[in-house]
This record gives structure tokens, C-alpha cells and sequence, in this order.
């Protein structure tokens, strides 16, 4: 029957999403969620659910991606928990409005930046990292007093599931709601008026949310992808630095992880050592049969399992494979695969990998690495290993992504004085520790004067003696000033 | 560095932005006057003067903004907030850098000011710009193609002139950031346009900017609030601004104690006859000029005008009207004005203004006129604009430190001073690690034994992670 599954769900149309938004907009309008305590109380909330039902979480996670607990506690489950006591901790302080300096211009007159909620904001999140990625925003969205409705990916729909029923028992459902759903159900959420929308996922989509948002003239954060490059230069440790890589690309979800190294640039002298390296280190981590290895996520799902072989059996490409490639498609599983030497112009190095394929790219010298690199799309995250203080700093001046690590990857999320996010077509807007309450925030100017200290000049009839003193006025010289009212300038 | 100090130009300079202000001031205010009539005085204090005290700003802060930001203002907690892993030997830092090729479209009632300073913000980041001028200010649209190119360096700025059709072709582009300014309608399609290529912007939209008129009791006071509600409306381009008084609130009972004050104050600015007054802008064009006729010809409308009315097709004039209480469903008071026609509505109670305020699309500004503390805070926390002030109008664009921008309909992220700077900047985070330090059970095979220090590290129980590392405590599940 159309409109209805057989749990008899109605179908979550238009008409649904304009209801919500509406029931939600008066939540808002009611002041409920602008409170230091409502705030607080639902922060507490996130905190005391991810404390209580882990086991369910990582379990959901299990169910969804094959995610070894280990990943699921650290990456998601933890980093969760640290962006919730963070804020919890800072709330106060990011509420209070500050003050800032005015100058001879204004005066006499105080000014300050008032931190106020936006009003109803829309939160779709990715597949990956379906526990973070749908709450860590939904912290900041709460920390700056908005009401929230939240939609996860349909790919984790254990966590989809999981999400709306743990936020319907934990939060307050007035101003916080989780929609499921997949294509028709986002739709027709877009359609809606929001005060913001931040999406995380692939570009293709981010472009789609950013067409919708611009009918209503709604602010939007996208958090993108890319291809993150990593530059292994000779003279460092291989060990540490093939430990770091791949702990940052097939530790996290099997490579299903937008800032995981996609590539790798290194020269035609280091390269075999590399390789050699990265084979030992690899072995170590998931053993002979890495098909086998309980440490590994699988991919996703069939589409994704049949992208990721298809970039590997192109013609040009099938034969660069130094390590890996077996696939098993019943247990959607690929084995960590090394390429190398790949062409340019091959499926692979086009596209964003997003899977446990690494192709190396080997250059005469390394600054050559930084063309290579420039000459795509910027990525969300740039990665070198080098101890040679000009090549570092060359690359921290000249390659431009949402950010950088010298000598590790992926670290850079765990920072939370950093922003993340990206640029160019990576994505635009940041967000994590105060930034994250900063994305959600309207920044608005705030200015006090008196009624004493009237400029006259500011006034019409304009003349010429007024144009003078506001010359001087605007120039900030007492002197000026001083001269054009005794009329001498 | 040096080469955006060059495009900024500075006191003592003769290049940049700064070169072009100086020399050219006279140049400038020309075409001010002939399009709109303005008063050189208007032309300096809105446009001119504004513009070479950012300018002055932005040199002297630039070595600031471009610094790598190592000492983040945080508090006492962050060591813990920080993860372990990464806080172990690394330095954390934000390095701001230029996005690449940005595109400014200026609107026509400030084309210098709306210009430049948006350009100002965007070569002291660093970038390219390409600057398109508003066709309906032609004169200031050729002034700046012809001369803007003497001072600053033609690689990175362009100017080029052009209609809509044209301005749609270049929005189309892939650009690294496009600041709009102008009306919402095309504001969603510069919006619609940059979504193809990703490309994020800041559109500085308008709304209809509320004047909050408490019941003052004292003559000085009230006078000074007359005073400057008067000045931002019919003192800058007649009304043609998107920060202007669109329309007054007030207290029934204070209504004809305003009026009064108003129509003295109008006398005193403008004179007797204000259209000899050389202290009135025109209208910009005779389209724009009809629309504004057209508010007034609404019988229910014309019947509310208290002061003015009278137009002239021909010089474009419009005097300084007054309405009290026009229908709110009609056009005048559902539509941005941008021009010299000022409604007054009158309310029971002022408070009643907040309500009013909140049903309609969020401005650009609200200015409240008050001595009542309590009503100035509600305000400021129960309504949501770009900016509130209090006791003026207008003044908030000439502060630096503040943010300049709306909210809602009236527009997306802001400028001025720093603000200019970040909105035209991509604030890079980078990480450094040493390869001293590392902890073996970052690393996969998995084991409980891992996971135990991977929840003791994560609860910051440094003890409990020597236990464990001592084979002291056991793993427990969570």
C-alpha cells in the first residue's frame, strides 16, 4: 500500500516535515531551550545515555559496519563523551557575550557580541562514524540552544534505529527529535525552512543541501570529503610513521573515514623500503589472513563493496597491487590492498577512495608531492612525515585543506581548539569544541549609547564646516579634530 | 605581506585603497552627488570617511590577523578536555590563508562603501578579487573600472561592469567565495548558483529595520531620538540604506508628541521647502521612484500620511513623509521601503513591540530608544536581528570590532574589520606530533588489555592506566 510499510510507519512527506518544524518552532519561539538549566540538563542527558547503554551502541555499531569494539569506544563512543563534558564544562563561558573595544568613531558608546541560538536547526549525518557524526553536532546545536531535529543515515540503520529511541527516552522530544528515513524522507525535510542545516556526507549530496537551503536563504555547513593525501619523505622512523597510517586509515573503519589517508606520495628511492614496512606492520596488526581479522571493519554494504572492487579491477590498475586484494563478498569484506605506482588518470586516484585501498604515487623528489597535490580539489585533511624543517614547512605554507598533521594522521579531530572542516570542495563551515557552539550560534552585534554626547555634524543640514570635523572625526587624530572645530583645517 | 600592505595602501600612501580614497575623493563624491544628490558631507561621513577608517584599521591589524594563532584563549580545562593521544609532544596551531578567487557584487545605494570595503577585507586575506560594481549606479561603476586599477595591482583586483544577465553569468563560475550585497530575491540565486561549485558566501541582505520608540519623558532625550531616527532615515540616501529606519514603534499615547517633534526636526534639517534643501538625496532611478509612488497610492495608505507626500517625477524627489498607522497588511508595511517614506505604528504597550518585531522576517537591525533598562534586555534576548542599539541608529556599521551582518532573511555571515578578514579566509588547522612518543595500544591486534587503558586514558584515571600497564587492575565490562 502506498505510504505505509508493514509496521504501518506513516510515510514522513512534506506535509509531516512542515508539521514538525512547525511544532518545533514553537518549542523554540517558548523560550524552552535558551536556558543555562535546559541546556545543561540535555547535555547531561547525551552524557548519561552514551554512559548507560554503550554495550547497545557499540553493538549497533557492530551491527552496522562490523566496527571492532575497540573502534567503536574510542572513536565514537568516547570522543562523544569528551564533546559533551567539554561543553558542559565551557558552557557558561561560551554563553556569556563579550565584550569588545569601540573606538573614537562611536564614542562615546559600549559594544558587545551576543551569542543567541539560531532557532530550529536540521542535522544529517553520515554512515561511518554513525554514533559521532549524528551526536557530536547535536551537542553544539544543544549547547547553543537550539532545537534539534536529527537525521541519521539510513546505510547504519541499526544506529538510525538505536538513535531514535534512545533520544526519545533521554532527551527532551519537545525540541529534539530524530527523523529516519532515506532519500524521500530527506527531501522532504529540505523543503523546509530552517534556521541551519549541517550535513555531513559526500559532495554530490552537499550540493543538493545547498540548493535546498538556498530557497530559504538557510546557512549550511558541509562536512565533505576528499582525497587526503600523505607524503612519506626518507629520513623518518618507517616504522612509527606506517603504525600512524594505518592506524588513521584502516583503524578507522577500514578506511571508511573521510580524513583517512586516501594516498600516498612518497619518492621512487624510499618507495620499496615503504612498502616493505607497511606490508610487516600491516601483518602485525591484522595477521596472515587479514579476511579474517576480528580488527577489522567490513564495508558498508554491497554498493559500496561493489564501487571499492571496481576501482580495483580496472584494467590499468589491477596489476599495481603489491599487497592485499582479496575480497570476500559474502563477509562484504576487503582485505587492506596496496597499490602501486598507479596511473593518474585511473578510477582510483579520481574519486575519493573511502575503503581499505592505498595507492602509493611515487615522484623523483618530494616538493614535487605539492603539484601533485594542488592540482586537485582541496581535501578535508593533508598528511606528511618528514623531519626536514623546510619540506615541513613548505608543506604547512603551500598545501591548503581543512587541516594538517606533520608526522601522524587523524589526530587533529581529537583537538578540540582546532576547527574542523573543510575547504573548497572538501566543505565550508567548522565545527568541534567551541567552534561547534559557534556554528550554531548567531553572532549578533550588540551597541549602547546615551543620549548625552550628540554629534551635531552626524546631522542635516549637511555643510562644509560639518564635512570637515567629520573628516577629522573619522581620521582618529585629536589634532584633527581639535583643528576642525576651531575652524582651521 | 608586503603585498597586501601595498593594497591597502596607508596614511602615508599613495597606492592601494588607501591611495585611491585620497586622490580620488573628489572623483568620488561627484558622482554621489549627480546620482543621488548627495550632500559631500553624506558622501564622506556614509562612504568615503567610513571606508579610510577601515582601511587605517585594517593596516594596522593585519600583522595580527595573519599571525599563526599558537595561544588559544582557553580555559584551565583544556589539558583534560584534550585527548591524551594527541596532546602527548604536539603542538596544535591555526594558520589563516586565502580561499583563492573571490567575487564581490556591490549594491547601488553605497557603491563605494559597499564596494570597497568587502575588497578591503579580501586583499588583507590574501586573494584575487574580482569586483562588479552595480550597473544602477553607473557613474560610480565606471569610476571605479577606470580608476580603481591605478592603485592597486590589476593581477589581483579586477573591475568589470555589466548588467544582471551579465552578473548571472559570473555567479555561475567557480569562485572561492562570493559576497552579495543587494536584495534577498537575487541573494537566493547567487546562493542557488554557488551551491553547483560549493563555493560557501555571505550574502548582506536587507529587511525592514524597526526604530523602538520608548515614551520619553525628557525634552533633551527625546529631541536626540528624534534627532537620530531622523538622520538614518531621511539624512542617509533618503531612506535608500538597508540599515535605515523603515518604521517606527510607539506608544499610542507618546504618537503625537512624536509627530510634532518630527515634523520640527524635518524643518530644521531640510528647510521649508526640502527640495531646495542640498542635504536630501534623490531616489536612485525613476523605476525605483515609481515603486515608492506606487506604496502611497493605496487610498488606506494616502489617508494615514500625517507629513509630506509630495513628489517630483522629474528631479526624482521625494520629500520626507510621515505615516501613522498604514495598514500592516499593505505594501508599505510588508515590503522593505528603501526610501523616504516613514511609518509610525502605534502600539498599546511598547512591549508589545517585541511580539510585533518577532512575527516578521528577522532584520537587518533593531534600534530601541530607551531608558528603561528591563525592556532594553528583553529586547536584546527576546528578539533576533544582525545588530540591536540602543538610543541610536546606524552607528553600528562604523564600529570595527563588531560583526556586520543579518540573520534569517536578512542575510548570511558578516564583515567589517576582523570580521572582513575571517569571512574571506579558510582557518587552517594544523597538528605537529614528534616521533617520540607513542602508545603501543593505539594499535590494533585488539585486546581487553587495551581497551581497559583506552577507558582509563579516556576517563583521564592516569592511575588506573599504570595499573593496568602493571597488570595491577583487571578489565572490567563497562
Amino acid at each position: 500500500m502506498a505510504g505505509e510499510d508493514d509496521v504501518g510507519k506513516k510515510l514522513f512527506d512534506s506535509r509531516a516535515a512542515s508539521l514538525l518544524v512547525g511544532e518545533l518552532r514553537g518549542a523554540f519561539a517558548s523560550g524552552a531551550t535558551r536556558s543555562y538549566q535546559w541546556r545543561e540538563s540535555q547535555l547531561k542527558g547525551i552524557l548519561r545515555m552514551t554512559d548507560d547503554r554503550e554495550r547497545d551502541i557499540a553493538a549497533a555499531l557492530r551491527s552496522d559496519l562490523g566496527k571492532p569494539e575497540l573502534e567503536s569506544v574510542v572513536y565514537e563512543v568516547a570522543m562523544l563523551r569528551n564533546s559533551c563534558k567539554l561543553a558542559l564544562k565551557e558552557l557558561q563561558h561560551w554563553m556569556m557575550p563579550e565584550k569588545v573595544k569601540t573606538s573614537l568613531t562611536t564614542f562615546p558608546s559600549s559594544a558587545e557580541i551576543v551569542s543567541e541560538p539560531l532557532g530550529v536547526v536540521l542535522i544529517i549525518s553520515a554512515w561511518n562514524y554513525p554514533y559521532l557524526l549524528s551526536l557530536d553536532p547535536v551537542v553544539g546545536a544543544i549547547a547553543a540552544g537550539n532545537a534539534v531535529v536529527l537525521k541519521p543515515s539510513e546505510i547504519a540503520s541499526a544506529t538510525s534505529a538505536l538513535l531514535a529511541k534512545l533520544l526519545g527516552e533521554y532527551m527532551d522530544s519537545s525540541s529534539i527529535r530524530v527523523v529516519e528515513g532515506a532519500v524521500a524522507e530527506t527531501t522532504a525535510l529540505l523543503e523546509q525552512k530552517w534556521d541551519k542545516i549541517f550535513y555531513t556526507g559526500n559532495g554530490r549530496v552537499g550540493q543538493i543541501v545547498m540548493a535546498a537551503a538556498a530557497k530559504h536563504l538557510t546557512p549550511v555547513v558541509l562536512e565533505l570529503g576528499g582525497k587526503a593525501p600523505v607524503v612519506v619523505d626518507s629520513g623518518v622512523n618507517l616504522q612509527i610513521a606506517c603504525r600512524r597510517i594505518i592506524a588513521g586509515k584502516w583503524g578507522c573503519n577500514n578506511g571508511q573515514a573521510c580524513v583517512s589517508s586516501d594516498y600516498m606520495i612518497t619518492t621512487k628511492d624510499l618507495a620499496p623500503k615503504l612498502v616493505d614496512a607497511l606490508k610487516n606492520e600491516l601483518e602485525m596488526f591484522y595477521g596472515k589472513n587479514p579476511l579474517e581479522s576480528k580488527d577489522l571493519s567490513r564495508i558498508v554494504n554491497s554498493n559500496h563493496f561493489t564501487r571499492l572492487t571496481k576501482l580495483l579491477d580496472e584494467d590499468k590498475v589491477s596489476n599495481k597491487v603489491v599487497y592485499g586484494g582479496e575480497r570476500d563478498p559474502t563477509k562484504l569484506q576487503i582485505a587492506p590492498t596496496i597499490l602501486l605506482d598507479v596511473p593518474r588518470d585511473s578510477l582510483i586516484m579520481k574519486e575519493e577512495i573511502f575503503g581499505p585501498l592505498l595507492p602509493i604515487l611515487t615522484v623523483d623528489k618530494l616538493e614535487e608531492s605539492f603539484a601533485i597535490i594542488n592540482s586537485g580539489p582541496k581535501p578535508l585533511a593533508a598528511y606528511i612525515f618528514t623531519n626536514d624543517k623546510k619540506l615541513k614547512e613548505h608543506f604547512v605554507k603551500n598545501v591548503s585543506a581543512g587541516g594538517l598533521v606533520v608526522n601522524d594522521t587523524t589526530v587533529h579531530l581529537a583537538v578540540h581548539t582546532l576547527p574542523f572542516g573543510g575547504v573548497g570542495e572538501s566543505g565550508m563551515g567548522a565545527y568541534h569544541g567551541k567552534f561547534s557552539f559557534d556554528v550554531f550560534s548567531h553572532k549578533k552585534a550588540v551597541v549602547y549609547r546615551s543620549f548625552m554626547g550628540d554629534a551635531m555634524i552626524r546631522y542635516p543640514p549637511y555643510t562644509d564646516g560639518k564635512l570637515r570635523l567629520m573628516r577629522a572625526l573619522l581620521g582618529g587624530s585629536i589634532l584633527g579634530i581639535l583643528r576642525a572645530i576651531f575652524g582651521r583645517s | 605581506m608586503a603585498t597586501r600592505e601595498k593594497h591597502l595602501g596607508g596614511s602615508r600612501s599613495s597606492e592601494g585603497c588607501f591611495g585611491f580614497l585620497k586622490k580620488e575623493k573628489p572623483k568620488c563624491t561627484q558622482p554621489l552627488n549627480m546620482t543621488w544628490g548627495k550632500h559631500p558631507a553624506e558622501a564622506y561621513r556614509d562612504e568615503i570617511g567610513s571606508l579610510v577608517k577601515s582601511v587605517n584599521y585594517a593596516i594596522g591589524c593585519l600583522k595580527g590577523w595573519m599571525a599563526t594563532k599558537k595561544d588559544f584563549k582557553v580555559s584551565s580545562s583544556t589539558l583534560q578536555a584534550k585527548l591524551p593521544l594527541a596532546a602527548v609532544l604536539s603542538t596544535a596551531e591555526i594558520i589563516p590563508e586565502p580561499l583563492g578567487l573571490v567575487l564581490i557584487i556591490s549594491s547601488w545605494n553605497f557603491p563605494f562603501g559597499l564596494s570597497l570595503e568587502p575588497l578591503i577585507g579580501a586583499l588583507a586575506a590574501g586573494n584575487v578579487v574580482v569586483l562588479k560594481p552595480s550597473e544602477l549606479a553607473p557613474r560610480c561603476s565606471s569610476l571605479l573600472a577606470n580608476a580603481l586599477p591605478a592603485y592597486l595591482d590589476s593581477k589581483a583586483v579586477k573591475v568589470i561592469e555589466g548588467g544582471p544577465a551579465f552578473s548571472e553569468q559570473l555567479v555561475q563560475q567557480k569562485w572561492n567565495k562570493i559576497l552579495f550585497t543587494g536584495s534577498a530575491r537575487v541573494g537566493r540565486m547567487v546562493m542557488a548558483a554557488a551551491a553547483n561549485h560549493l563555493t560557501p558566501v555571505t550574502l548582506e541582505l536587507g529587511g525592514k529595520c524597526p526604530a523602538v520608540l520608548d515614551s520619553l519623558s525628557s525634552s533633551w532625550n527625546r529631541e536626540v531620538a528624534v534627532q537620530r531616527i531622523l538622520g538614518a532615515k531621511f539624512g542617509a540616501c533618503s531612506g535608500q540604506a538597508c540599515i535605515t529606519v523603515d518604521y517606527v514603534l510607539v506608544e499610542t499615547k507618546f504618537s503625537s508628541i512624536l509627530l510634532e517633534l518630527m515634523k520640527v526636526w524635518i524643518g530644521k534639517m531640510f528647510g521649508e521647502n526640502p527640495r531646495e534643501s542640498r542635504s536630501m538625496a534623490r531616489i536612485v532611478n525613476k523605476h525605483r521612484f515609481l515603486r515608492l509612488k506606487s506604496l502611497l497610492e493605496d487610498p488606506n495608505v494616502k489617508a494615514s500620511i500625517v507629513h509630506g507626500g509630495s513628489m517630483d517625477e522629474n528631479s526624482l524627489f521625494i520629500e520626507p513623509t510621515i505615516l501613522l498607522d498604514p495598514p500592516l497588511e499593505s505594501d508599505i508595511m510588508q515590503d522593505e521601503i528603501f526610501g523616504p517614506l516613514l511609518p509610525i505604528i502605534t502600539l498599546k504597550k511598547i512591549e508589545d513591540s517585541i511580539n510585533f518585531i518577532n512575527s516578521r522576517p528577522k532584520p537587518l537591525a533593531i534600534y530601541v530608544f530607551t531608558l528603561n533598562d528591563s525592556l532594553w534586555k528583553r529586547m536584546v534576548a527576546e528578539t533576533s536581528s544582525g545588530s540591536v542599539t540602543l538610543n541610536d541608529a546606524m552607528i553600528q556599521y562604523l564600529a570595527d570590532t563588531l560583526p556586520f551582518g543579518g540573520i534569517g532573511e536578512s542575510g548570511m555571515g558578516n564583515y567589517h574589520g576582523k570580521f572582513s578578514f575571517d569571512t574571506f579566509s579558510h582557518n587552517k588547522a594544523v597538528v605537529r606530533r614528534s616521533f617520540l612518543v607513542d602508545f603501543w595500544f593505539r594499535f590494533p591486534p585488539w585486546n581487553d588489555h587495551k581497551l581497559q587503558l583506552f577507558r582509563s586514558f579516556y576517563a583521564f584515571d592516569y592511575l588506573g592506566v599504570l595499573l593496568t600497564v602493571l597488570g595491577l587492575k583487571k578489565f572490567k565490562q563497562a
